[in-house]
């Protein structure tokens, strides 16, 4: 029985210590000169640094089938979700191997917000490098359909005489910085609830336990045919779903904000490589299939090659900045 | 009054209908065995196979996988004292101990039964309240999800079998596990010790694995004898009719049953808790309402019976907002969700009337599968159940150590976690023999998050008011709630005055005071 138990021990720990090793495995060096020159030869991992179900994941897997066609490797759609994406991203500027097999989601503004807020996110802004940024998903400003909000001015005018709630999706976040951004544009009193995910966010306004959301335009969209009321979206100009809702811009307050998504890669890949995935990525996004169900869907279908991409994080980090320095939320 | 239903149900009885549910009972049930494949990851890896499907068929593969993960979770909660999902926590409190007694088959047959009757109980009140009662789910702000996370923390009370004060000390070691990561409101990082991986906090199935599973399995490499005598007696007996007594023996208290599955359907319902909750609740209340609450624990049927009901009429429950409001009622609804969403069926009235067919389809396949559970069930989960008691030791204990590692690594693809996992075991085993109990920490680490976000986000929604805290105590759902944790605290409390008037009455005089004292030892 003594020799059992010990046996049985051992194995244990055998066991135990296997998985340990596989963990330092991905080693980064860069790849031979043969492997670019005819990338991609093999399968490619795409991964979420996000739980399965939400935007990015659909997104992600309606890409798949058309990504494969158009690089004529299979895909392979995975997830790391933690810390809000931070884990993903970490693990992406610093384990991966830089050859292009190994592809992340990545969004803005969390890429710019989490480093600007946490100090220690485990990876800076600037070491995401971005082979697309394929779509959008705008803020909108979201009341209750049978309260006395008409017009984004009445909900102002009365954050003005007392303080109002905003729902939204997380901390640091778009919604976020999209309340943060109105609070100082129009000088209103606002108060920022964060609730775990946009669908989460929602029960909270149509319960009636906060004044409003600050909500992506996907969400408006089901908020709207439950009788809420959409008084703005914060893109550039009048989206098409909601084609007689104003600007924010329209009405007075120069914001631009919500959610851009694309895919990024580990910093020191190869051009070649960053340039044959864009382009993947951009006949991805003129998959006629793939077009419709995303438009379907509420995205803002975008098309950024790396360059595009990499200026627009140039602009997003400097406005961000300055929006959190006001509001004394920038680490350290 | 249900439009399109006479469609949905012919098409449900088609033959490629019933093998889609099958298959995905099968795979559901493969994928909710293996700890740390949850069902939400098992239905994110489906999703690419839906798209080729119509919608229809798509839902009804998901909702029967859906129905088979929460089901297959008991079998290694019972076998390994290894909760397969986080819906099958309390599956383990007499899971484990009915099969170190040798009882494991009457266990697998006791909660195939309940899924059963749980996952139709969950069906029913989808079908037929499901519209009407939605609206309860909005009256649940962040106020009520704090009381309902007080609430559960009440369970303390009863899972602490020894000292209500090492039963808190655990469950304020699994508060405080739980606030590892970024913060839920605010969004400040928080016991990281710089190590940037630890941002995503500690997942509730490697917590559950290593507070377990591992100090079951280090039991086990310790004395493998104490298992092998009881299991061996299992494997060689042939029970003739066991099956069937089993069955008639559950259904004889339809009240544990009932009582179960509408908890677990209402808890199914609140976006804010899911299965994870609903079972833990379910077990208290099933053995609060029990005559012999001092057999839980030690291998008792109703003891799972009560948390696999529960967790099966979830699946139903979860999706009454989902269906009526577009609000997830637990994480794998959100995966369901995105495959509505993919075929342009906005959630809300109209899946009910316009799209009838469709959600009537959707919703009997999930009846359909429950029942599915039952011949399955009994054919795999037995199964499964006669090879691990045939194992010896010797080959069980570094098998399933494989296959923890394999899930805790799975369960985000992270190898932090396998590390996290086996130091939590560690621990685990640890704080067992301070007399810490385990349940009481993985209940501080369920409930932390509810807890947290319901206090932060209530104080936020209420910061127009002159004093923000008072809202927790003027709404009327959280009224009513404070009520339930006033009568959950003070309920051990009369039960010990009445038997302690009780033993005041029938003893004489002088004999009163030690008999008082045994009664105390009895109930804390």
């Amino acid at each position: 029985m003594h020799n059992t138990s010990r046996r049985a021990f051992l194995a244990g720990l055998t066991a135990a210590a296997l998985p340990l090793p596989l963990a330092g495995c991905a080693t980064r060096s860069a790849p031979a000169g043969g492997d670019v020159a005819d990338y991609p030869t093999r399968s490619i991992t795409y991964t979420l640094p996000f739980d399965p179900g939400g935007e990015s994941d659909i997104t992600a897997r309606l890409q798949q089938q058309p990504l494969e066609e158009a690089l004529g490797v299979s895909v392979v759609v995975t997830n790391r979700p933690g810390g809000g994406g931070a884990v993903g991203w970490s693990e992406l500027v610093h384990q991966t191997r830089p050859d292009g097999y190994s592809l992340m989601g990545a969004n803005v503004p969390h890429v710019i917000l989490q480093p600007l807020a946490r100090g220690q996110a485990g990876y800076e802004t600037d070491q995401i490098n971005w082979a697309y940024i394929f779509q959008s998903t705008p803020n909108a400003l979201v009341v209750s359909g049978d309260g006395p909000f008409r017009t984004v001015d009445d909900f102002i005018a009365k954050a003005k005489t007392e303080k109002l709630s905003l729902g939204g999706s997380g901390s640091y976040s778009a919604n976020h910085i999209g309340a943060l951004a109105l609070a100082q544009e129009s000088g209103a009193d606002v108060t920022y609830v964060p609730f775990s995910g946009t669908a989460a966010a929602s029960p909270a306004l149509l319960g009636g336990q906060v004044d409003g959301l600050m909500t992506y335009n996907t969400e408006a969209l089901q908020l709207q045919d439950k009788g809420m009321r959409v008084l703005a979206v914060a893109s550039e100009e009048r989206v098409p779903e909601f084609p007689d809702v104003p600007t924010l811009r329209e009405s007075g307050f120069d914001i631009v904000e919500g959610a851009w998504r694309g895919v990024a890669v580990p910093p020191e890949t190869p051009d070649r490589v960053v340039d044959v995935l864009a382009d993947a990525f951009a006949r991805v996004n003129q998959d006629r299939e793939f077009r419709k169900k995303a438009t379907n869907l509420g995205f803002h279908i975008l098309d950024w090659g790396p360059r595009e991409s990499a200026e627009f994080i140039r602009e997003r980090t400097a406005l961000a900045k300055d929006l959190l320095r006001r509001f004394d939320l920038l680490h350290g | 009054m249900f439009p399109g239903i006479e469609e949905a149900v012919l098409q449900v009885v088609s033959p490629a209908t019933l093998l889609l549910c099958l298959a995905g009972v099968v795979a559901g049930m493969a994928v909710g065995a293996t700890p740390g494949l949850s069902a939400t990851v098992g239905l994110a890896l489906l999703l690419p196979l839906t798209f080729t499907l119509d919608p229809a068929r798509g839902l009804v593969l998901m909702g029967a996988f859906y129905s088979g993960a929460i089901y297959g979770g008991a079998f290694t909660a019972i076998l390994v004292n290894s909760p397969g999902t986080p819906s099958s926590i309390a599956t383990t409190f007499d899971g484990y101990p009915l099969t170190r007694k040798g009882r494991s088959e009457v266990a697998i047959i006791a909660v195939t039964t309940a899924s059963v009757v749980g996952g139709l109980v969950g069906v029913v009140g989808l079908l037929l309240l499901g519209p009407a009662i939605a609206d309860v789910v909005l009256a649940f702000g962040p106020q009520e999800y704090f009381w309902l996370g007080i609430f559960g923390l009440t369970m303390i009370a009863g899972l602490a079998a020894k000292s209500l004060v090492k039963g808190f000390a655990a469950g304020f070691v699994g508060l405080l596990i739980s606030t590892i990561g970024i913060a839920p409101v605010g969004g400040d990082v928080r016991f990281t010790f710089g190590f940037t991986q630890m941002q995503a906090g500690v997942p509730l199935i490697v917590a559950l694995i290593g507070f377990f599973t591992v100090p079951a399995m280090i039991d086990l490499m310790v004395d493998p004898g104490s298992r092998a005598a009881a299991m061996r007696r299992e494997a060689r007996r042939r029970e003739p009719g066991l099956l069937l007594r089993t069955v008639r023996d559950v259904l004889s208290r339809p009240l544990n049953l009932i009582r179960s599955a509408v908890i677990g359907t209402f808890v199914g319902m609140l976006p804010g808790a899911g299965g994870n909750v609903a079972n833990l609740i379910a077990y208290n209340e099933a053995k609060r309402a029990s005559k012999t609450p001092g057999e839980f624990g030690k291998g008792k049927v109703d003891g799972v019976v009560a948390p696999e009901a529960a967790n099966n009429a979830v699946v139903g429950g979860g999706l009454i907002p989902l269906l009526t409001l577009g609000i997830p009622g637990a994480p794998p609804d959100a995966v369901i969700f995105g495959v509505l969403l993919l075929h342009g069926l906005r959630p809300g009235a109209e899946l009910f009337t316009t799209q009838g067919e469709l959600t009537f389809t959707f919703i009997i396949a999930l009846g359909v599968s429950a029942l599915l559970l039952a011949p399955v069930g009994l054919i795999v989960g037995r199964g499964l159940q006669r090879a691990v008691v045939r194992t010896p030791t010797a080959y069980l204990v570094p098998g399933i150590a494989l296959v923890t590692m394999i899930g805790a690594y799975a369960v985000r693809n992270n190898p932090l976690d396998v590390v996290i996992m086996v130091a939590l075991g560690l621990v685990g085993y640890g704080l067992r023999h301070l007399g810490l109990p385990p349940a009481a920490v993985v209940l501080g680490v369920v409930l932390g998050p509810i807890i947290e976000a319901g206090l932060g986000q209530g104080l936020l929604t209420a910061s127009g008011d002159a004093v923000p805290w008072l809202s927790f105590f003027t709404r009327p759902v959280s009224a009513g709630i404070i009520v339930l944790v006033l009568l959950a605290l003070l309920w051990p409390l009369w039960g010990r005055w009445r038997r302690l008037r009780a033993a005041r009455t029938t003893s004489a005089a002088g004999a009163a005071g030690p008999a008082a004292d045994t009664e105390r030892e009895g109930t804390k």
